[in-house]
């Protein structure tokens, strides 16, 4: 019995010997999304650009997989390790406590995790300046405003969030210093329903430009917007196209950029640990193209966008960011 | 204080909460049917996921929202009757096989969504019910500027309740319906068909929340979303226990809930810490429950799959 098995052992190690060096030859990236999975129009189909485009431009063999829930990633996250992959890329904030256990674990792996920081020396930490996005699109929204009120729905009051507050806030206050802004809190990233009514309730105070950093609760701030004649501000991917002309601009995070060239790095060769973040001068931030409101945002606020960016890019202006 | 006080009778507050507590109303409603008729239904969750999903999926392909609405009561009753054969004909235990529908909604209108719309999360959007205006009705000071403009599904909530009041309290099928929640025995010693009245009942609570996912997705919203009922099914439980299982009550409650998270919105304004505002609605709900209704009691055979002897 003991002898059958122990032959068998050895067929399948040689056989390993055979495999393995055809899989050396690949670059394996496995690609574990936050919640809401594909198709959020946000964060987690800017990755899958990111890792289909690293897929075609670089011949990487990519995976990905879309979590039921928070608990389930660490598995994920294992799975990859555990498959000896030469890079796991994981989405979110919510992953954090998670890589950083299974980064310990597999320390001749790479890892690399978006949206938040992990102290690791096998770990890329991706982080966006979101603070200096939003201070963009809050430049459009004081100019546009005719109330001199505009507001802001964050999905839950965390830290990373209000990031996305105070850049907005310090944007309109600098293009349009009697402006005012309302702030309010979903509780909730999931509730479109929760997110129309805070939009109509800050339009009936006046607000007639609402940015939003709320995830599918969101949505709600935009239908509402559509319905009731105002504007709102999308956030994280181009959302522009979800009402066209109701959506001023987007605040884009450009998570596809960041998981390319986190790729691009590995392939080169030169892929360190360490937080690498994506502001204005790396392209990371931005608005989107205006495709659908040309006719509505005048050439003099697309200048003072680009003035604005310049001004941060050079360091003139220095987004508060309040997480620091 | 002022600020709070005026926002306290503020019309706008009472509009919007009548907005949101219509899908909550209509949920109530059909939580009520199926537990007045001895099945425990916490599958209102789901039944009301897969109602919003189908109006979508419905409207989008007709351009008529109405009929999406009458596919997302179809859907729900397909749900409910779902739950009742498992619950009545198989005798499962009712919570489980509520729990296990809504775990399958969840994953059904992702997969169908992927499916249909060859996207997920969110689906492109559609047509909608459009508010209407009540001529006599918006004269009236201040109730005008609450009931003179919402949407026509917020009005049938309204209807509905008056409707399933009437039905369980002044007609023969309802006192059938109720006998055979409080003492299934007794109603079939005396003729009552037990179980085509459970099915009914079940079919009838489907369709019911169906509808108030419909009003999320193509009146309240004009689009689908991922798991867009973030638990107003289990609130509409609540609001049925806390209307200690009546129509009226439960309409108390509902537009109780809605009240206050309308207000939570609307304070947050008023420089007043959000976490504490937003825990507003679950306090009151506590202090109400505790304080005020006095104990509630189910019917006596809810729960309790039915045994036909001979």
């Amino acid at each position: 019995m003991y002898k059958k098995l122990s032959f068998m052992l050895v067929v399948v190690l040689m056989l390993g010997l055979f495999v393995s060096p055809a899989f050396a030859e690949n670059i394996r990236v496995g690609l574990i999304l936050a919640e809401g999975g594909l198709g959020d129009q946000s964060f987690n189909d800017a990755a899958y650009r990111g890792l289909m485009q690293a897929k075609e431009e670089l011949g990487v063999e990519v995976s990905f997989v879309e979590p039921a829930d928070i608990p389930e990633m660490e598995d994920h996250q294992r799975a990859y390790a555990d498959a000896e992959y030469d890079l796991v890329i994981a989405i979110g904030f919510v992953q954090e406590s998670a890589l950083a256990e299974v980064s310990a674990d597999y320390p001749h792996i790479n890892f690399a995790i978006v949206d938040t920081v992990v102290d690791n020396p096998n770990v890329t930490s991706l982080v966006f300046e979101e603070h200096e996005g939003s201070f963009l699109v809050g430049v459009v929204a004081g100019l546009m405003t005719e109330t001199d009120k505009v507001g802001f729905v964050g999905g839950m009051e965390v830290p990373h969030i209000n990031k996305f507050q105070v850049g907005f806030e310090e944007g309109v206050k600098y293009a349009n210093p009697k402006a005012q802004v309302f702030v309010n809190y979903a509780g909730d990233f999931a509730d479109p329903g929760k997110g129309r009514e805070l939009a109509v309730s800050q339009n009936e105070r006046g607000a007639d430009i609402i940015y939003h950093a709320a995830g599918g609760t969101g949505l709600g701030v935009i239908d509402a917007a559509k319905a009731n004649g105002f504007f709102a501000i999308g956030v994280d991917s181009d959302q522009d196209h979800l009402a066209p002309g109701t959506v001023l601009t987007s605040m884009i995070k450009r998570v596809d950029t960041a998981v390319f060239e986190t790729i691009k790095s590995l392939v080169e060769g030169n892929l360190e640990g360490g937080i690498r973040s994506f502001g204005i001068s790396e392209d990371g931030v931005g608005t989107s193209e205006f495709k659908y409101t040309k006719d509505i945002v005048p050439q003099s606020v697309l200048d003072a966008v680009e003035e604005a960016k310049a001004k941060i890019a050079s360091g003139e202006i220095v987004v508060t960011d309040p997480t620091k | 204080m002022w600020d709070v006080l005026a926002l306290l009778v503020n019309t706008s507050v009472f509009a919007a909460a009548f907005r949101m507590a219509t899908p909550l109303i209509f949920a109530a409603l059909g939580g009520i049917l199926s537990e007045r008729s001895g099945v425990v239904n916490i599958a209102l969750e789901g039944m009301m996921l897969t109602g919003a999903f189908t109006a979508v999926f419905v409207t989008y392909h007709t351009g008529m929202p109405w009929v999406g609405v009458l596919g997302a009561m179809a859907a729900g009753a397909l749900m409910g009757l779902l739950h009742a054969v498992v619950c009545i004909r198989y005798r499962a235990n009712q919570v489980v096989s509520g729990t296990a529908l809504n775990i399958f909604a969840g994953g059904l209108t992702v997969f169908l969504l992927r499916f249909f719309f060859n996207i997920a999360g969110t689906s492109p959007a559609v047509n909608v019910i459009p508010d209407i205006t009540i001529p006599v009705l918006n004269r009236i000071p201040w109730i005008g500027k609450i009931l003179g403009r919402q949407n026509p599904l917020v009005y049938l909530a309204l209807v509905s309740v008056v409707v399933v009041h009437i039905v369980l309290f002044k007609t023969v099928w309802g006192l059938r319906l109720r006998s055979v929640g409080e003492h299934p025995r007794a109603a079939d010693t005396v003729g009552v068909n037990v179980y085509r009245i459970r099915y009914v009942a079940v079919a009838l609570s489907g369709a019911l929340a169906g509808i108030g996912g419909s009003y999320l997705s193509i009146a309240h919203l004009s689009r689908f979303s991922e798991n867009m009922t973030a638990g107003r099914g289990f609130i509409a439980l609540a609001a049925m226990i806390f209307g200690k299982w009546t129509p009226l009550g439960a309409l108390g409650a509902c537009l109780f809930f809605g009240y206050a998270d309308a207000l939570q919105m609307r304070l947050q304004n008023l420089g007043i810490p959000v976490q504490f505002v937003q825990m507003l609605p679950y306090v009151l709900t506590m202090i109400a429950l505790a304080g005020f209704i006095g104990q509630a009691v189910a019917p006596k055979a809810s729960g309790e799959p039915y045994v036909k002897e001979g």
